[in-house]
Protein backbone atom coordinates (compact mmCIF):
# COMPACT_ATOMS: atom_id res chain seq x y z
CA UNK A 1 0.00 0.00 0.00
CA UNK A 2 1.31 3.28 -0.98
CA UNK A 3 1.39 5.75 1.96
CA UNK A 4 0.53 9.23 1.23
CA UNK A 5 3.53 11.90 0.92
CA UNK A 6 3.40 14.79 2.53
CA UNK A 7 5.99 18.28 2.07
CA UNK A 8 6.28 19.62 5.11
CA UNK A 9 6.58 23.30 4.28
CA UNK A 10 8.84 25.34 5.93
CA UNK A 11 8.09 29.32 5.82
CA UNK A 12 10.33 32.39 6.38
CA UNK A 13 12.39 32.33 9.83
CA UNK A 14 10.29 28.36 10.72
CA UNK A 15 12.13 25.22 10.80
CA UNK A 16 10.30 21.72 10.96
CA UNK A 17 11.37 17.79 10.99
CA UNK A 18 10.32 14.85 9.07
CA UNK A 19 10.92 11.68 8.42
CA UNK A 20 10.57 8.83 4.92
CA UNK A 21 8.17 8.77 3.31
CA UNK A 22 7.63 12.71 3.39
CA UNK A 23 9.46 15.35 2.14
CA UNK A 24 10.76 18.69 3.71
CA UNK A 25 10.76 22.01 1.40
CA UNK A 26 11.43 25.68 1.59
CA UNK A 27 10.52 28.51 -1.22
CA UNK A 28 12.02 31.53 -2.39
CA UNK A 29 15.50 31.36 -0.47
CA UNK A 30 17.45 34.42 -1.17
CA UNK A 31 19.93 36.33 0.99
CA UNK A 32 17.50 33.42 3.68
CA UNK A 33 19.51 30.21 4.21
CA UNK A 34 18.27 26.83 4.22
CA UNK A 35 20.14 24.60 6.22
CA UNK A 36 19.42 20.65 6.75
CA UNK A 37 20.75 19.14 9.76
CA UNK A 38 20.25 15.08 9.19
CA UNK A 39 20.78 11.56 10.21
CA UNK A 40 21.33 9.01 7.39
CA UNK A 41 20.50 5.62 9.03
CA UNK A 42 18.12 6.81 11.34
CA UNK A 43 16.25 8.69 8.52
CA UNK A 44 15.47 11.92 10.17
CA UNK A 45 15.92 15.55 8.91
CA UNK A 46 15.29 19.01 10.08
CA UNK A 47 15.54 21.96 7.72
CA UNK A 48 15.30 25.65 9.21
CA UNK A 49 14.91 28.87 7.08
CA UNK A 50 17.32 31.02 8.55
CA UNK A 51 17.07 34.94 7.87
CA UNK A 52 19.81 36.90 10.05
CA UNK A 53 23.25 35.68 11.16
CA UNK A 54 23.02 36.93 14.76
CA UNK A 55 20.33 37.32 17.47
CA UNK A 56 22.16 40.28 18.52
CA UNK A 57 20.83 41.62 15.47
CA UNK A 58 17.55 41.47 16.95
CA UNK A 59 15.71 44.99 18.11
CA UNK A 60 12.78 43.02 20.49
CA UNK A 61 12.73 40.92 23.54
CA UNK A 62 10.78 37.68 21.69
CA UNK A 63 12.81 36.50 19.27
CA UNK A 64 12.26 33.90 17.17
CA UNK A 65 14.86 31.51 17.20
CA UNK A 66 14.28 30.38 13.60
CA UNK A 67 14.92 33.35 12.36
CA UNK A 68 18.89 33.79 13.40
CA UNK A 69 21.76 31.56 12.39
CA UNK A 70 23.34 31.61 16.21
CA UNK A 71 19.52 30.47 17.58
CA UNK A 72 18.38 28.54 14.90
CA UNK A 73 21.09 25.75 14.35
CA UNK A 74 21.10 24.78 18.45
CA UNK A 75 17.30 24.43 18.21
CA UNK A 76 17.57 22.77 15.05
CA UNK A 77 19.57 20.00 16.28
CA UNK A 78 17.95 19.38 19.32
CA UNK A 79 14.84 19.16 17.23
CA UNK A 80 16.14 16.18 15.52
CA UNK A 81 17.78 15.10 17.92
CA UNK A 82 14.23 14.97 19.99
CA UNK A 83 12.84 12.93 16.50
CA UNK A 84 15.45 10.38 16.93
CA UNK A 85 18.80 11.73 15.05
CA UNK A 86 22.21 10.86 16.94
CA UNK A 87 24.17 13.70 17.95
CA UNK A 88 27.22 12.30 16.65
CA UNK A 89 26.46 11.24 13.45
CA UNK A 90 24.64 14.46 12.25
CA UNK A 91 25.58 16.09 9.06
CA UNK A 92 24.60 19.24 7.09
CA UNK A 93 23.53 20.58 3.52
CA UNK A 94 23.51 23.81 2.90
CA UNK A 95 21.34 26.17 0.42
CA UNK A 96 20.83 30.03 -0.07
CA UNK A 97 22.64 32.80 0.84
CA UNK A 98 22.51 34.42 -2.71
CA UNK A 99 23.27 38.23 -3.34
CA UNK A 100 19.95 39.19 -5.20
CA UNK A 101 21.13 42.88 -5.87
CA UNK A 102 23.99 44.60 -6.40
CA UNK A 103 24.13 48.21 -4.59
CA UNK A 104 26.95 50.61 -3.74
CA UNK A 105 24.85 51.99 -0.91
CA UNK A 106 25.97 53.20 2.72
CA UNK A 107 23.88 50.49 4.13
CA UNK A 108 25.79 47.76 2.23
CA UNK A 109 25.83 45.41 5.70
CA UNK A 110 22.41 44.54 5.06
CA UNK A 111 22.36 44.09 1.34
CA UNK A 112 25.41 41.34 1.97
CA UNK A 113 23.30 39.49 4.10
CA UNK A 114 23.50 36.25 1.84
CA UNK A 115 27.15 35.74 2.90
CA UNK A 116 27.18 36.90 5.91
CA UNK A 117 24.15 34.31 6.85
CA UNK A 118 26.02 31.56 5.62
CA UNK A 119 29.16 32.08 7.43
CA UNK A 120 26.96 32.07 10.62
CA UNK A 121 25.60 29.07 9.73
CA UNK A 122 28.78 27.48 8.91
CA UNK A 123 29.99 28.91 12.30
CA UNK A 124 26.99 26.99 14.74
CA UNK A 125 27.18 24.18 12.53
CA UNK A 126 30.98 23.89 13.21
CA UNK A 127 30.14 24.84 17.15
CA UNK A 128 27.85 21.77 17.12
CA UNK A 129 30.84 19.23 14.95
CA UNK A 130 28.34 18.80 12.44
CA UNK A 131 30.55 18.56 8.77
CA UNK A 132 28.64 20.57 5.63
CA UNK A 133 28.66 17.43 3.06
CA UNK A 134 27.19 19.35 0.65
CA UNK A 135 26.53 23.16 -0.24
CA UNK A 136 24.85 25.41 -3.14
CA UNK A 137 25.74 29.21 -1.63
CA UNK A 138 26.18 32.53 -2.95
CA UNK A 139 25.58 33.16 -6.25
CA UNK A 140 22.60 35.54 -7.44
CA UNK A 141 19.74 33.82 -7.80
CA UNK A 142 16.54 32.59 -5.80
CA UNK A 143 16.41 29.17 -4.48
CA UNK A 144 13.73 26.96 -3.76
CA UNK A 145 14.43 23.80 -1.78
CA UNK A 146 13.46 20.24 -1.12
CA UNK A 147 15.08 17.33 0.87
CA UNK A 148 14.39 13.73 1.30
CA UNK A 149 15.12 12.11 4.55
CA UNK A 150 15.42 8.19 2.80
CA UNK A 151 17.95 9.69 0.00
CA UNK A 152 19.47 12.21 1.57
CA UNK A 153 19.52 14.43 -1.39
CA UNK A 154 18.63 17.99 -1.64
CA UNK A 155 16.92 19.28 -4.55
CA UNK A 156 17.47 22.87 -5.75
CA UNK A 157 15.06 24.75 -8.04
CA UNK A 158 16.34 27.95 -9.60
CA UNK A 159 14.42 29.81 -12.40
CA UNK A 160 17.55 29.62 -14.79
CA UNK A 161 19.56 26.54 -13.96
CA UNK A 162 16.22 24.34 -13.17
CA UNK A 163 16.62 21.36 -10.68
CA UNK A 164 19.53 19.67 -9.67
CA UNK A 165 20.77 18.08 -6.39
CA UNK A 166 23.34 18.00 -4.54
CA UNK B 1 9.22 51.01 16.76
CA UNK B 2 5.91 51.41 16.57
CA UNK B 3 3.73 48.60 17.92
CA UNK B 4 1.23 47.45 15.52
CA UNK B 5 -1.47 47.11 17.72
CA UNK B 6 -0.97 50.83 18.29
CA UNK B 7 -2.33 51.57 14.39
CA UNK B 8 -5.52 52.79 14.57
CA UNK B 9 -7.85 53.31 11.45
CA UNK B 10 -6.78 56.80 10.98
CA UNK B 11 -3.03 55.74 10.53
CA UNK B 12 -4.14 53.03 7.99
CA UNK B 13 -5.79 55.62 6.04
CA UNK B 14 -2.68 57.82 6.08
CA UNK B 15 -0.82 54.73 4.73
CA UNK B 16 -3.31 54.01 1.97
CA UNK B 17 -3.21 57.87 0.64
CA UNK B 18 0.55 57.47 0.92
CA UNK B 19 0.02 54.32 -1.85
CA UNK B 20 -2.43 56.66 -3.25
CA UNK B 21 -0.38 59.71 -3.85
CA UNK B 22 2.90 57.65 -4.65
CA UNK B 23 1.34 55.44 -7.36
CA UNK B 24 -1.02 57.81 -8.65
CA UNK B 25 1.87 59.81 -9.60
CA UNK B 26 3.58 57.14 -10.97
CA UNK B 27 1.16 55.60 -12.58
CA UNK B 28 0.43 59.28 -14.04
CA UNK B 29 4.06 59.26 -15.18
CA UNK B 30 3.46 55.93 -17.09
CA UNK B 31 1.10 56.34 -18.69
CA UNK B 32 2.57 59.55 -20.62
CA UNK B 33 5.83 57.32 -21.32
CA UNK B 34 3.68 54.42 -23.20
CA UNK B 35 1.17 56.96 -24.31
CA UNK B 36 -1.67 54.76 -22.82
CA UNK B 37 -4.49 54.69 -19.77
CA UNK B 38 -3.51 53.05 -17.03
CA UNK B 39 -5.33 52.82 -14.42
CA UNK B 40 -4.89 52.11 -10.82
CA UNK B 41 -6.46 50.46 -7.83
CA UNK B 42 -7.22 51.59 -4.23
CA UNK B 43 -4.27 51.07 -2.29
CA UNK B 44 -3.74 48.21 -0.17
CA UNK B 45 -2.71 48.45 3.13
CA UNK B 46 -2.02 45.51 5.23
CA UNK B 47 -0.29 43.89 8.66
CA UNK B 48 1.40 40.51 7.13
CA UNK B 49 3.03 38.05 8.39
CA UNK B 50 6.05 37.23 6.03
CA UNK B 51 4.62 33.67 4.71
CA UNK B 52 1.28 35.90 4.46
CA UNK B 53 3.08 38.40 2.69
CA UNK B 54 4.51 35.96 0.01
CA UNK B 55 0.75 34.42 -0.03
CA UNK B 56 -0.23 37.86 -1.19
CA UNK B 57 1.91 38.14 -4.05
CA UNK B 58 1.12 34.63 -5.38
CA UNK B 59 3.52 32.17 -3.74
CA UNK B 60 6.89 32.68 -2.87
CA UNK B 61 8.28 30.84 -6.68
CA UNK B 62 6.28 32.89 -8.45
CA UNK B 63 8.55 33.96 -10.87
CA UNK B 64 8.68 38.53 -11.70
CA UNK B 65 10.44 41.14 -12.92
CA UNK B 66 11.55 43.37 -10.25
CA UNK B 67 13.16 47.39 -9.59
CA UNK B 68 14.46 47.52 -6.17
CA UNK B 69 15.72 50.32 -4.17
CA UNK B 70 16.13 51.28 -0.61
CA UNK B 71 15.19 54.85 0.58
CA UNK B 72 17.43 56.71 2.69
CA UNK B 73 16.60 59.71 4.56
CA UNK B 74 14.15 60.89 7.09
CA UNK B 75 12.14 57.82 6.66
CA UNK B 76 14.01 54.49 5.61
CA UNK B 77 11.78 51.53 3.81
CA UNK B 78 12.35 49.35 0.95
CA UNK B 79 10.55 49.50 -2.44
CA UNK B 80 9.42 47.56 -4.83
CA UNK B 81 8.08 47.48 -8.76
CA UNK B 82 7.26 43.91 -9.21
CA UNK B 83 5.91 42.85 -12.83
CA UNK B 84 4.57 39.63 -14.02
CA UNK B 85 6.74 38.42 -17.23
CA UNK B 86 4.49 38.93 -19.55
CA UNK B 87 3.64 41.78 -18.70
CA UNK B 88 7.08 43.51 -18.13
CA UNK B 89 7.75 42.03 -21.96
CA UNK B 90 4.73 44.37 -22.91
CA UNK B 91 6.41 47.15 -21.21
CA UNK B 92 9.37 46.38 -23.25
CA UNK B 93 8.12 45.74 -26.49
CA UNK B 94 6.16 49.11 -26.28
CA UNK B 95 9.38 50.86 -25.25
CA UNK B 96 11.48 49.52 -27.28
CA UNK B 97 9.43 48.73 -30.52
CA UNK B 98 11.42 44.96 -30.13
CA UNK B 99 8.12 42.66 -30.76
CA UNK B 100 10.46 39.37 -30.46
CA UNK B 101 11.65 40.25 -26.82
CA UNK B 102 10.99 37.15 -24.35
CA UNK B 103 12.54 36.67 -21.14
CA UNK B 104 12.59 33.49 -21.63
CA UNK B 105 15.18 33.18 -24.20
CA UNK B 106 18.69 32.46 -23.79
CA UNK B 107 20.05 36.13 -24.12
CA UNK B 108 17.24 38.35 -23.71
CA UNK B 109 18.21 41.60 -25.38
CA UNK B 110 20.06 44.24 -23.18
CA UNK B 111 18.38 47.23 -24.59
CA UNK B 112 15.14 45.73 -23.45
CA UNK B 113 16.23 44.71 -20.04
CA UNK B 114 17.68 48.35 -19.79
CA UNK B 115 14.62 49.88 -20.68
CA UNK B 116 12.84 48.21 -18.22
CA UNK B 117 15.14 49.26 -15.63
CA UNK B 118 14.37 52.72 -16.84
CA UNK B 119 10.74 52.43 -16.48
CA UNK B 120 11.40 50.78 -12.93
CA UNK B 121 13.59 54.02 -12.15
CA UNK B 122 10.89 56.36 -13.53
CA UNK B 123 8.36 55.09 -11.75
CA UNK B 124 9.91 54.59 -8.31
CA UNK B 125 11.34 58.05 -8.42
CA UNK B 126 8.09 59.40 -8.96
CA UNK B 127 6.54 57.53 -6.26
CA UNK B 128 9.19 58.96 -4.24
CA UNK B 129 8.68 62.28 -4.98
CA UNK B 130 5.11 62.32 -4.69
CA UNK B 131 5.57 61.04 -1.38
CA UNK B 132 8.70 62.90 -0.03
CA UNK B 133 6.49 66.25 -1.48
CA UNK B 134 3.39 65.40 0.61
CA UNK B 135 5.45 64.71 3.72
CA UNK B 136 7.80 67.00 3.49
CA UNK B 137 10.29 64.51 4.54
CA UNK B 138 13.53 64.14 2.91
CA UNK B 139 13.71 60.89 1.17
CA UNK B 140 16.64 60.09 -1.11
CA UNK B 141 16.49 56.85 -3.66
CA UNK B 142 18.96 54.11 -3.82
CA UNK B 143 19.48 53.45 -7.94
CA UNK B 144 17.95 51.01 -8.61
CA UNK B 145 18.42 47.22 -9.51
CA UNK B 146 16.39 44.98 -11.32
CA UNK B 147 16.11 41.80 -11.53
CA UNK B 148 14.22 38.15 -12.47
CA UNK B 149 13.70 35.91 -10.50
CA UNK B 150 10.97 34.00 -7.54
CA UNK B 151 9.40 36.55 -5.81
CA UNK B 152 10.07 35.21 -2.14
CA UNK B 153 13.69 35.80 -2.89
CA UNK B 154 13.23 39.35 -3.80
CA UNK B 155 11.06 40.62 -1.48
CA UNK B 156 13.14 39.00 1.57
CA UNK B 157 15.07 42.09 0.92
CA UNK B 158 12.82 44.63 2.32
CA UNK B 159 11.94 42.64 5.10
CA UNK B 160 15.14 42.15 6.87
CA UNK B 161 14.89 45.42 8.87
CA UNK B 162 11.06 44.55 9.83
CA UNK B 163 12.65 41.49 10.57
CA UNK B 164 14.84 42.54 13.29
CA UNK B 165 12.13 44.07 14.70
CA UNK B 166 9.24 41.62 14.77
CA UNK B 167 7.38 38.69 12.30
CA UNK B 168 5.28 40.94 10.23
CA UNK B 169 5.30 43.65 7.57
CA UNK B 170 3.33 46.72 7.23
CA UNK B 171 2.70 46.53 3.48
CA UNK B 172 1.44 49.89 1.32
CA UNK B 173 0.50 48.15 -2.20
CA UNK B 174 -1.04 49.80 -4.87
CA UNK B 175 -1.14 47.71 -8.37
CA UNK B 176 -1.99 49.42 -11.38
CA UNK B 177 -2.73 48.03 -15.04
CA UNK B 178 -3.27 49.06 -18.62
CA UNK B 179 -6.89 49.61 -19.16
CA UNK B 180 -8.79 46.54 -20.88
CA UNK B 181 -5.76 44.12 -19.96
CA UNK B 182 -6.90 41.20 -17.75
CA UNK B 183 -6.06 41.97 -14.06
CA UNK B 184 -3.74 39.38 -12.92
CA UNK B 185 -3.64 38.15 -9.68
CA UNK B 186 0.28 40.42 -10.36
CA UNK B 187 -0.20 43.23 -12.84
CA UNK B 188 2.24 46.07 -11.93
CA UNK B 189 2.68 46.17 -8.41
CA UNK B 190 4.19 48.92 -6.03
CA UNK B 191 5.11 47.81 -2.49
CA UNK B 192 6.18 50.37 -0.31
CA UNK B 193 7.63 48.40 2.90
CA UNK B 194 8.67 51.37 5.25
CA UNK B 195 11.41 50.16 8.26
CA UNK B 196 10.20 50.01 11.72
CA UNK B 197 11.50 53.14 12.70
CA UNK B 198 10.07 55.01 9.71
CA UNK B 199 6.63 55.23 10.59
CA UNK B 200 6.72 57.91 13.49
CA UNK B 201 7.95 60.04 10.98
CA UNK B 202 5.69 59.41 8.32
CA UNK B 203 2.87 59.75 10.79
CA UNK B 204 4.22 63.29 12.35
CA UNK B 205 4.69 64.76 9.30
CA UNK B 206 1.20 64.45 8.55
CA UNK B 207 0.30 66.05 12.22
CA UNK B 208 -0.39 62.44 13.67
CA UNK B 209 1.21 60.90 16.70
CA UNK B 210 1.47 57.52 17.16
CA UNK B 211 0.21 56.79 20.38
Amino acid sequence: MNEIVHVVKVGIADMNVVQPPHLIRTSGLGSCVGVVIFDRLKEVAGLAHVMLPDSSLARSENINIAKYADTAIEALVELVIKAGGRKNWLKAKLAGGAQMFQFQSANTDMMRIGPRNVEAVKRELQRFYIPVVAEDVGGSSGRTIEFNPKTCMLSIRTVNQGVKEI
Amino acid sequence: MANIRDLNADHIDILKEIGNIGAGNAATALSQLLNKKIEMNVPNVQIVSFDEMMDLVGGAEQVVAAVFLRIEGDAPGSMFFVLSLPQAERFIKQMTGDHQFSFVSLQPSELGISALQELGNILAGSYLSALADFTKLKLYPSVPALTVDMIGAILQYGLLELSRVGDYAIVIDTAVHEEQQPEDSINGHFFLLPDPDSFVPIFRSLGVELS
